[in-house]
């Protein structure tokens, strides 16, 4: 990958891994953190989330996240956002103003009017998320006549040289989980889903158990192909083999990754509630960051690349 | 052990009031629907058709909260949810946010079958079933005269709640109501039906379809479109689930008894058992079929309709424990 595309988006992982990092040594829950670093990504339209969302087959942004509490396991989560800022911001209001846990489409988007006046929920007119590298990508995809999962293919104006093989990603969904000192967790994730997917399509990230999960054992983030991540429910069953099979947390989530979803479907981050981290993925790469409070930290791309 | 089982059901949570009359409707609707199965069992129908067969079946008759007989928006409309799994290879299928097709159940196997994803809503779900000629019907066709007067009271009785909660008469975290404080007619509104099957061939499959939550906000999704929730099925067994939308999904319920059966290495039973009695603060039921051909159930709930039935010729239909 040439370093004008990789540079970037190293630059933010380390940026937001800092955001997150000062708010937990400021006393920040966890939840507030992960709210507050998928924002920053969100933000970045380097990263399938927020601005720099990948689009439909219509061209359109129709954005989706999730949030979720270990502790009470309460969690919040919409689909279909397509003129907020924020749309985690958004999932986050849902689990903590309304009765329910999930909203999509025109009723989420009716509701964060509604909650116009709190924080982070900003609208904008929804060509404020679209990128021209997106336009690009939307481009390539229909002429392959596709539904890209992750959708580095190179963009012949951007770069010389080739492709990263067909299928892989590099900036995919956007995530965070977090563990403070005292063992509480936080799970949230982000994306504006599959180049050139269906109108009304929803993947795995707004779906508890899937792309998210969170409970009083850990907190995980997916990342990868949507309908693969669902069938395999990877964010729970890293989650549950630690809880009912007793593996730690590396070996919980080597597994999900190895043994239940497909070569060059899936990748995910966890950390533990004893403060441990593990960021395994079956991809040719996943941007990827962590820091623990020993003071280790770490950004990293390829699998060779040490990080947990 | 092994051979064809099947359950049904219609919903967890039941008025512990309901009229004679109306039960025995249930038992009869909940009947019908099982040898419904049970003779497309006994054609050799794979379990997948099967439990399609089925929901439709419920979808159809307005006595259930799903396709007709759903429960009402707070805009007094309909939208409602389904999803089905495929256990051998855990194919799924989802829909959300529809308005005007006859059949959910029917388009989230479409979803499955026919299209790249696993999960397609509202205006884009509609679309889709467009494009495959799917039979589309107004709104009203799914509208009961039981249900607009249910939503009324609902709108009355959470007025009531509502100022309530604001005199500080209730307590309330972030403007939820306390579960415990729901009217009536909400704590006892079973949301869904749902069907679980294993063919002869030991293959388990999953499907659930509601109108969800009376006087929701529009554009609420619940638990039972969601996989791993509401709905789960593999090589193991296949579950469906009702209730407290909130309590399935953070307890990611179908997917808990096939953990358990995986990673645990519980008996159906067991795990059903282990994963209803873990339901501290929410009320839902499940109905469960194994590999083998077993059939199970729990609920922690006031009742719920159900109904199963094995090769062996065991047949069940209930309300209350």
């Amino acid at each position: 990958m040439p370093p004008e595309r990789r540079e970037p988006r190293e630059a933010a992982l380390r940026h937001c891994l800092q955001i997150g990092v000062d708010a937990i040594k400021a006393g920040r829950s966890p939840l507030d953190v992960v709210e507050l670093v998928v924002r920053e990504l969100e933000d970045n339209p380097h990263f399938n989330a927020g601005k720099g969302s990948v689009l439909t087959s219509n061209g359109t942004v129709e954005m989706e996240a999730c949030i979720m509490d270990g502790n009470t396991k309460k969690c919040g989560a919409v689909s279909g956002i397509s003129t907020v800022k924020n749309a985690i911001s958004v999932a986050k209001l849902v689990m903590e103003k309304t009765p329910h846990i999930y909203l999509g489409f025109d009723g989420a988007e009716a509701f964060a009017r509604e909650q116009a006046f709190s924080d982070g929920m900003e609208t904008v007119d929804s060509s404020h998320f679209i990128t021209p590298e997106n336009i690009e990508r939307l481009k390539q995809a229909k002429a392959a006549n596709r539904v890209q999962i992750d959708y580095t293919q190179p963009i012949p104006k951007a770069e010389e040289e080739t492709s990263l093989p067909n299928g892989d990603s590099q900036i995919g969904t956007v995530g965070c989980v977090v563990v403070d000192g005292y063992g509480n967790l936080a799970a949230a994730t982000s994306t504006g889903g599959l180049v050139n997917k269906m109108v009304g399509r929803i993947g795995d990230t707004p779906i508890i158990g899937a792309g998210t999960y969170a409970n009083s054992l850990c907190a995980v983030s997916a990342t990868g192909k949507g309908e693969a991540i669902i069938r395999a429910t990877v964010a729970r069953d890293v989650a549950a083999l630690m809880e009912y099979k007793g593996l730690s947390l590396k070996d919980a989530a080597t597994y999900v990754i190895e043994e239940c979803t497909p070569e060059r479907t899936a990748g995910l981050i966890a950390v533990s509630a004893t403060g441990e981290v593990t960021m395994p993925f079956n991809t040719v790469g996943m941007f990827r960051a962590c820091a623990t409070e020993d003071g280790d930290s770490e950004v990293a791309i390829w699998h060779d690349e040490p990080c947990d | 052990m092994g051979g064809w089982a099947i359950a049904v059901h219609g919903g967890a949570g039941v008025d512990p009031n309901l009229p004679n009359e109306r039960q025995e409707e249930a038992k009869q609707l909940l009947t019908r629907c099982l040898n419904l199965g049970i003779s497309a069992l006994r054609s050799s129908l794979s379990a997948i058709d099967v439990v399609e067969l089925v929901v439709r079946e419920l979808e159809s008759d307005p006595l259930f909260n799903s396709g007709r007989g759903s429960a009402l928006t707070e805009k007094g409309t309909v939208e409602m949810e389904a999803s089905i799994m495929d256990g051998p290879g855990r194919r799924c299928g989802a829909v959300s946010g529809v308005t005007t097709v006859r059949n959910p159940i029917s388009l989230a196997r479409l979803v499955m079958d026919k299209s790249p994803h696993s999960y397609l809503a509202f205006s884009g779900a509609e679309e889709f079933a467009k494009q495959h000629g799917v039979e589309m019907v107004d709104n009203d066709f799914f509208i009961t005269e039981d249900n607009i007067g249910m939503l009324k009271l609902a709108k009355e009785a959470n007025s009531i709640l509502d100022s309530n909660i604001r005199a500080g008469i209730l307590r309330c975290s972030g403007g939820e109501a306390d579960p415990n404080e729901r009217p009536p007619n909400q704590r006892y509104a079973p949301e869904t039906v749902g069907c679980v099957v294993v063919d002869s061939q030991g293959r388990c499959a999953a499907a659930t379809s509601t109108g969800g939550l009376m006087n929701k906000m529009v554009g609420r999704i619940g638990d039972s479109p969601l996989i791993g929730a509401g709905t789960y099925a593999c090589d193991l067994c296949g579950v469906s689930c009702t209730g407290e939308g909130e309590a399935i999904i953070r307890g990611t319920l179908a997917r808990d008894v096939a953990a358990l059966m995986e990673y645990k290495e519980l008996s159906l039973q067991e795990a059903v058992d282990y994963v209803i009695k873990r339901l501290d603060d929410g009320k839902a039921g499940l109905i469960a079929v194994s590999s083998k051909g077993e059939v199970a159930y729990g609920f922690n709930s006031v009742g719920m309709f159900r109904g199963c039935a094995t090769e062996d010729g065991f047949m069940e239909v209930g309300i209350w424990e």
